[in-house]
């Protein structure tokens, strides 16, 4: 009944540090995105996901 | 949130008469809005609890206007489009920055909610001194709190006086007001004065930003047109070429490293925590984490405005002035006075939540802890107000004596430091193994270091370092916290087997559970429900 959720879901947490934090991956200008080169809207992009990501972790860690 | 930026706020500019009257206009209201946030959710205000976390009963939505009031500050809405303005790219990692904050935050901060809400601590030196049984540990961290967050108030000074410069309002004493006024309602109301106008801050930043972003580029040909006038005119910048993508492997650490380093520190900031520690429960931090991003892609946006001065050719006499004289360019007077508003508003709250949070800092870490022991919680309130007040002063006398580049090199400073209290407090939120003194001694070299390598380089926010042959150049802070984890590692290792043994640690393993049953409980004293 009130067992705990797996802690496993934080590790959902450590993609935006892995997908920002390594420059070499995403410094680039294309693909282009509407005239925004791929540098800025990668970014912008994960604004989105990372708030997803946590969202998800919330919703599933939260006790019941 | 800091950002490597060296400039003098002169500059002159025409009066706005109607601009002006606009301004002026949202500024009262707003001041009435503080004055009356007296009323809101009433209760007594004379504990600490109550003046200097609201109570400790912010649901989210609260939280979340507050929160994202008091990190988005007025002098980052100049400065980081000053900065993408300058040099490009590099500017840009206030977005990476304030992206994996969060992650962060939801791990670690709702257990500090959990144990300060647990014990009754108000601030982050508190959980210190109980975690660790070490008064002066709690005084370490608590001085280094005070020190970093001066400059920053000083510094949201900066960015109203930005935009009373550019609205054409010269001398001292429109600054003076307008700080008199924001010192008297942070006296009578407390935390609940800066919870309340952020509410009215944020309404008018994200209307500013978003006529901003939609109404500039339909005038300069779309954003395909500004990304390619800023890619062509940043090489030629001078003293320092800027790029519109970071290439090669020293902008790239730099970026990385700042926007990794920066994002340590944030939530380490007393008026971070302050706010954290107001919310009702550690499930609202929790939601806020998925939330506050909304604000960080509004910063995003805030950055290209100043790839937007550049396609417009706006000339500023310095880079602080980009985006004023932007706005001053392309809309009509009367929404240069909302948005130079909004601005200045925007210092308000996180001014007010700064100086709360340094005058909770004095009053339990300094006042209680050495000079009172004893103290009452009437009279910890009574010395929070005055603290608050003295706080304020300093910060107005330290922007109308001094050059402003002393502020914007202590700030660069206080970010480096505010760091070196990581170990402390967040290693603290899960292990007891380290040693006070080995913290404490960590703590020093740190501050040392990150002090030395930042004079070194003129307060560039990053040092090139030369490790065996290779050469790093990366965030000053994020060296100095490395020497400082190595130091306290070490020392706790040899600490461990011949140091004294620890004192009895005040806080207990279920305080920290973030998940606990009872992790909403009730509202303390409270007459009104919480929302």
């Amino acid at each position: 009944m009130n067992r705990r959720p797996s802690r496993w879901w934080y590790a959902l947490l450590a993609l935006p540090l892995l997908g920002l934090l390594y420059p070499p991956l995403y410094a680039r200008s294309d693909p282009e995105l509407a005239g925004i080169p791929f540098f800025y809207w990668y970014q912008f992009a994960w604004v989105l996901v990372a708030a997803a990501l946590t969202l998800v972790v919330y919703l599933v860690t939260r006790k019941r | 949130m800091s950002t490597g930026l060296g400039a003098i706020v002169t500059e002159a500019h025409e009066t706005n008469a109607t601009a002006l009257v606009v301004f002026v206009a949202l500024f009262a209201l707003v001041t009435g809005l503080g004055f009356a946030a007296v009323r809101w959710r009433r209760a007594e205000l004379d504990h600490l609890d109550e003046w200097g976390l609201g109570g400790r009963r912010f649901g989210t939505l609260i939280t979340w206007f507050l929160l994202g009031g008091d990190l988005y500050t007025a002098y980052t809405f100049i400065a980081v489009p000053a900065l993408v303005f300058g040099v490009g790219a590099i500017g840009f990692f206030a977005l990476p920055y304030t992206i994996i904050v969060y992650p962060l935050v939801f791990i670690a901060m709702p257990r500090l909610w959990s144990v300060c809400r647990a014990n009754g601590y108000v601030t982050p030196a508190d959980f210190v001194r109980g975690r660790y049984a070490s008064k002066h540990l709690g005084l370490l961290v608590a001085i280094t709190g005070l020190l970093a967050t001066m400059p920053y108030i000083a510094l949201q000074l900066v960015g109203m006086q930005v935009v009373l410069t550019a609205l054409g309002v010269e001398g001292d004493w429109p600054l003076i007001i307008a700080f008199a006024i924001l010192a008297a309602y942070t006296y009578q109301s407390g935390l609940r004065a800066p919870a309340l106008i952020a509410f009215a801050k944020d309404a008018l930043i994200y209307i500013t930003i978003l006529v901003a972003v939609i109404y500039i580029p339909s005038k300069l040909g779309g954003y395909g047109a500004i990304f390619d006038a800023a890619g062509k005119a940043l090489p030629a910048h001078k003293p320092k070429p800027g790029a519109l993508i970071p290439t090669g492997a020293d902008a790239q650490i730099a970026y990385a490293t700042l926007a990794f380093g920066s994002a340590l520190a944030l939530f380490l900031y007393p008026h971070a925590i302050t706010a954290v520690l107001s919310a009702k429960s550690a499930q609202t931090i929790r939601r806020n984490s998925a939330l506050l991003p909304a604000y960080t892609f509004l910063l995003g946006l805030i950055a290209l405005l100043g790839y937007m001065a550049i396609a417009r050719g706006i000339k500023p006499s310095n880079p602080n002035f980009a985006v004023p004289d932007l706005f001053l360019d392309v809309f009509p007077s009367w929404f240069v006075g909302f948005a130079f508003a909004a601005i200045a508003i925007g210092a308000l709250v996180p001014a007010a939540v700064m100086s709360i949070a340094a005058a909770n800092l004095f009053t339990r870490s300094i006042y209680k802890g050495y000079l009172r022991p004893n103290a009452a919680h009437a009279d910890e309130a009574r010395i929070a107000k005055i603290v608050s007040l003295v706080v304020k002063l300093g910060a107005l006398v330290i922007i109308i004596t001094l050059p402003t580049k002393y502020a914007i090199e202590l700030q660069l400073l206080g970010g480096v430091w505010i760091l070196q209290t990581l170990p402390a407090i967040v290693v603290g939120l899960y292990t007891r193994w380290l040693h006070r003194w080995a913290l404490a001694a960590g703590w020093a070299v740190g501050m040392i270091v990150g002090t030395l390598m930042a004079q070194s380089q003129d307060f560039a926010p990053t040092y090139p370092l030369d490790l065996f042959g290779t050469k790093i150049n990366a965030y000053t802070g994020v060296f100095a916290l490395t020497a400082n984890l190595i130091v306290t590692a070490v020392l706790t290792l040899v600490l461990r087997r011949s140091g004294p043994a620890d004192a009895a640690d005040e806080t207990r393993t279920e305080d920290f559970d973030e998940l606990a049953e009872g992790a909403e409980p009730p509202p303390r004293g409270a007459t009104v429900p919480a929302a």
